[in-house]
């Protein structure tokens, strides 16, 4: 057993100063989500996997805390079909069912124009600090989509 | 929700308060509002009801009145212990000794005190969360003022073995503090003073208020206060004491020793029946600190693939109380620090879940939480993506 001095970094920066923002009084926000959000959670949408999918991405670091994996079936350019599987916290478990519900059935162009904006509007907004959150099933969906074209590429 | 009862599992967090703290709060809350500073006889009411309390505290630890000295609550007691001793001591020796499984209010104490010139060890702990005592004797430098570690852990529950290493520490004249928040009203804490000396206590950890704690400071202790005024607790701790928590503190102190023995054959009973349900019911889950003396009323369980916050949520909107060893806030999670410490990785530590009996807990809560857990576990496993 060897004795460690303080190099690592299992503890944040010392407490010598107050936080950024410490001045302006800012309130931890009360992290709740809304009856939308925890409908998403509770029963999320597009659970699953697709069998010989057009397009398939995998996202985030399970290390990190978030990790997502999202399957897309193509007919002529529309989105036919859309599943995801997801290990993460309640904001990225909503955020990403609601993401698939919004490109379900969706041509391609518009579903490459998704914005993670868009993902918290339909959720009618999520706490600021899971934000985040939803980047993550916007990025899965586009890199799905990505896969999709690179693949036809590689097809003609 | 509302209409659902409560269960609460998060006792390590917090406690309510008990009856017989309420009822010696009380009076200090009306008319009993004197100072204990004042001259008149409502100061001399409150100045006997501070000797009452302090007394009480004595007894129950086996010193002296004057070795109590109340503070607003843990991590106060514990920055005035580090602090304290690090400006009394700092001609004498630059050097402070600890673990890396410490509450943050120790760690960070100790991380500020190293950017401010003194050298800070912080040991490591074994799989079990346990710190090793030669490792702690063999830490020791000629320059070594001051070892502080925590006699039970608050996420997992670990007892350390305070009294070998605090004994093995007095012995080589240097200071022995131990964090004792977690560990009172789970452990019998009596003579502290033979291996300790100085201890913290928190009241609200035992179903008293929020806003006192203290630290047991044995006669003679090089100590300076952190911050200045006047002359209160023995000039370790200047401000007008906050006689109604100092009140409830006592009273509740008194409660918890008096009940231990019981409730601690009652706690134990129950927790093990949980565990047991758990590692039954639902696969690939483990029980952080098994294989360590643990306080009998807290279970660290991970359940392997999944989010420790969506499990929360779960058992929140359900009515049940529990916690996490770590918070996804910023975009990044923050695994636990303890759990780190034992050598788990980030993705098993967040996928730790804290939780914590007490006296409310009955054998039907029990079964409740765990039967939640297993239908809970088993959806966000079929939705997870490892």
């Amino acid at each position: 057993m060897k004795s460690e001095k303080f190099d690592d970094d299992s503890l944040q920066e010392p407490a010598t100063q107050r936080p950024e923002g410490g001045e302006e009084s800012q309130e931890e926000p009360v992290i709740f989500y809304n009856e939308t959000v925890i409908d998403h959670f509770t029963n999320p949408r597009n659970v699953g996997e697709i069998e010989n999918a057009d397009g398939f991405a995998l996202v985030g670091d399970p290390a990190c805390g978030d990790q997502m994996k999202l399957w897309i079936k193509v007919v002529a350019d529309y989105i036919v079909d859309v599943k995801f599987k997801s290990f993460g916290c309640p904001g990225a478990i909503a955020t990403s069912s609601m993401a698939t519900t919004l490109v379900m059935g969706v041509h391609l162009d518009e579903a490459k124009q998704l914005t993670d904006d868009d993902v918290v509007r339909a959720l009618d907004g999520i706490p600021s600090n899971k934000k985040h959150c939803s980047l993550m099933g916007v990025g899965a969906l586009k890199a799905a989509i990505r896969d999709y074209e690179q693949r036809s590429e590689q097809q003609l | 929700m509302s209409e659902r009862a409560t269960i609460y599992f998060d006792h390590n967090s917090t406690t309510p308060l008990c009856p017989e703290a309420r009822t010696a709060m009380l009076p200090f809350l009306e008319n009993m509002f004197g100072n204990p500073s004042s001259y008149h006889h409502l100061g001399r009411q409150a100045r006997s009801a501070l000797q009452v309390a302090r007394r009480a505290m004595a007894d129950i630890f086996g010193c002296g009145p004057a070795e109590v000295v109340f503070t607003s609550g843990g991590t106060e007691a514990n920055n005035l212990a580090l602090r304290g001793a690090a400006v009394a001591l700092k001609d004498t020796g630059r050097h402070i000794i600890t673990t890396a499984v410490e509450h943050h209010s120790v760690l960070k104490t100790a991380e500020v005190l190293s950017l401010e010139g003194f050298a800070v060890t912080v040991l490591p702990v074994d799989a079990q969360g346990v710190v090793d005592p030669r490792a702690v004797i063999d830490a020791l430098r000629t320059d070594t003022i001051l070892v502080s570690v925590m006699l039970a852990n608050n996420e997992t529950g670990a007892l350390q073995p305070v009294e070998e290493i605090g004994r093995a520490v007095r012995q080589r004249g240097v200071l022995f503090h131990t964090d004792a928040v977690q560990g009172f009203g789970e452990v019998r804490l009596s003579a502290v003073f033979e291996y300790a000396d100085m201890l913290t206590l928190a009241a609200h950890k035992v179903y008293g208020p929020r806003g006192a704690g203290a630290l047991l400071v044995r006669r003679g202790t090089p100590l300076a206060p952190i911050m200045t005024g006047g002359y209160h607790e023995q000039g370790l701790r200047p401000g007008t004491e906050n006689m109604a928590a100092i009140a409830g503190f006592a009273a509740a102190a008194q409660q918890a020793q008096a009940t231990l023995s019981s409730e601690v054959e009652r706690i134990l009973g129950l927790r093990d029946r949980f565990e047991k349900r758990l590692l039954k019911t639902i696969p690939s889950v483990s029980i952080n600190s098994h294989g360590a003396e643990r306080v009998p009323n807290t279970s660290s369980v991970c359940f392997s693939g999944i989010e420790s916050e969506s499990v929360l949520l779960h058992l929140d909107l359900l009515g049940i109380c529990a916690s996490a060893g770590s918070a996804c806030t910023t975009g990044a999670s923050e695994p636990s620090h303890v759990l780190r410490a034992m050598g788990l990785s980030n993705l098993q530590a967040q996928s730790a879940l804290r939780f914590s009996l007490g006296r409310s807990t009955t054998v039907g809560h029990v079964d409740t939480v765990s039967e939640a857990l297993v239908g809970i576990i088993k959806k966000l496993r079929q939705l997870s993506s490892l």
